[in-house]
């Protein structure tokens, strides 16, 4: 028996129509069709999915965790980019 | 003989249910990958499920008090009436995922027949049941692709476990005079005309996977007059302990 282990998969569901698929863990398989098995069998045991996307992790590009004062604080000054001064008339209620 | 064919009837489809659903949860907790240790339970609870419904419905029948928890845990090996199939051992998992594949490729058009049953509680049973029989079919196809067509060893489990399973699919399409009333009567299915159907999945699955067909040499038969193999005591000793131990008990 080899000792390889099998590819790392990231499992995204789509909870009910209309909203995103979100990302909910991964799964080791040997191919997409045995990941998208993986994936049902365990993370929709409980009614969760109406559909799953599988996606190798080695194909996901991700930032770098040192990277995040350059990456991520500029932003925290332009407090101006939230809508949040804007007075909202009364009449058009709830946004 | 103070059983009605119906009776009969759903018990068998309720054993096997069990004894198979028994079998996977065997897994638990042994299985090569958690992925896989998560895919027989589930695959387990399906069965499981499916004979709690027919023994509910078979206790209904036979109207002598009998509930689910009795039928199944209160009956010898004699009185079970399940497919010789599925009492058959683990073995290792290129065993199992064939056995999976040789029962569910059955099952999984003999619910969608037994849907259009004129029996509604068995026909609402057995919708249900068919979707879930076409993911095991599903499923343990792929394996066997992939076990098959994989390397030199998974290779020879498949093919051993395929060979020493053969004899035992031959069960599954009889009938005998019990379901021959209910076929005539539009009830039970009549597993004959399906026969086609299943060699075909069957070998389409065996050509991906590089396994060869068996011949179609003497059958095992005996299950549905409650000849069983050695292994369904040992199944129902582990099975009904609890209840046999302790009358009653609850959780």
């Amino acid at each position: 028996m080899s000792d390889k282990s099998w590819p790392l998969w990231e499992v995204f569901i789509r909870t009910r129509n209309g909203l995103a698929h979100r990302h909910v863990g991964s799964v080791h398989a040997v191919d997409a069709t045995m990941a998208l098995h993986a994936a049902r069998d365990t993370y929709t045991r409980r009614g969760e999915g109406l559909s799953v996307w599988v996606v190798p992790s080695n194909a996901i590009t991700a930032s770098d965790p040192a990277d995040k004062d350059m990456m991520f604080e500029p932003t925290a000054s332009k407090i101006y980019r939230h809508p949040t001064f804007y007075d909202i008339p009364d009449d058009v209620g709830h946004m | 003989m103070t059983e009605t064919p119906l009776f009969q009837y759903t018990l068998r489809l309720a054993d096997t249910a069990l004894i198979l659903g028994h079998r996977l949860s065997e897994w638990v907790g042994h299985s090569p990958v958690i992925e896989e240790d998560l895919a027989f339970g589930n695959m387990g609870l399906d069965l499981i499920g499916q004979a709690r419904a027919l023994y509910t419905y078979a206790g209904a029948i036979e109207a002598k008090g009998r509930d689910e928890d009795a039928l199944a845990y209160l009956r010898d090996a004699g009185d079970y009436r399940n497919l010789l199939l599925v009492e058959q051992p683990n073995g290792d998992f290129a065993a199992t995922m064939v056995r999976q594949l040789l029962y569910a490729a059955f099952a999984h058009p003999y619910f969608e027949a037994l849907s259009g049953s004129k029996d509604e509680t068995l026909a609402a049973i057995a919708a249900k049941a068919a979707k879930e029989m076409a993911y095991h079919v599903r499923h343990a196809a792929e394996w066997t692709i992939r076990l098959g067509d994989g390397t030199d060893e998974s290779h020879a489990r498949a093919q051993d476990a395929l060979d020493e399973l053969w004899p035992y699919t031959g069960e599954m399409f009889e009938a005998d005079q019990v379901e021959r009333a209910l076929i005539d009567t539009g009830i039970a299915v009549d597993p004959a005309p399906l026969r086609a159907l299943w060699s075909k999945s069957i070998e389409d699955v065996l050509a991906e996977a590089t396994l060869a067909r068996p011949r179609d040499g003497h059958m095992q038969s005996g299950g549905r007059s409650g000849r069983h193999s050695e292994h369904l005591g040992h199944i129902l000793s582990e099975l009904q302990f609890l209840q046999r131990a302790y009358p009653g008990a609850t959780w």
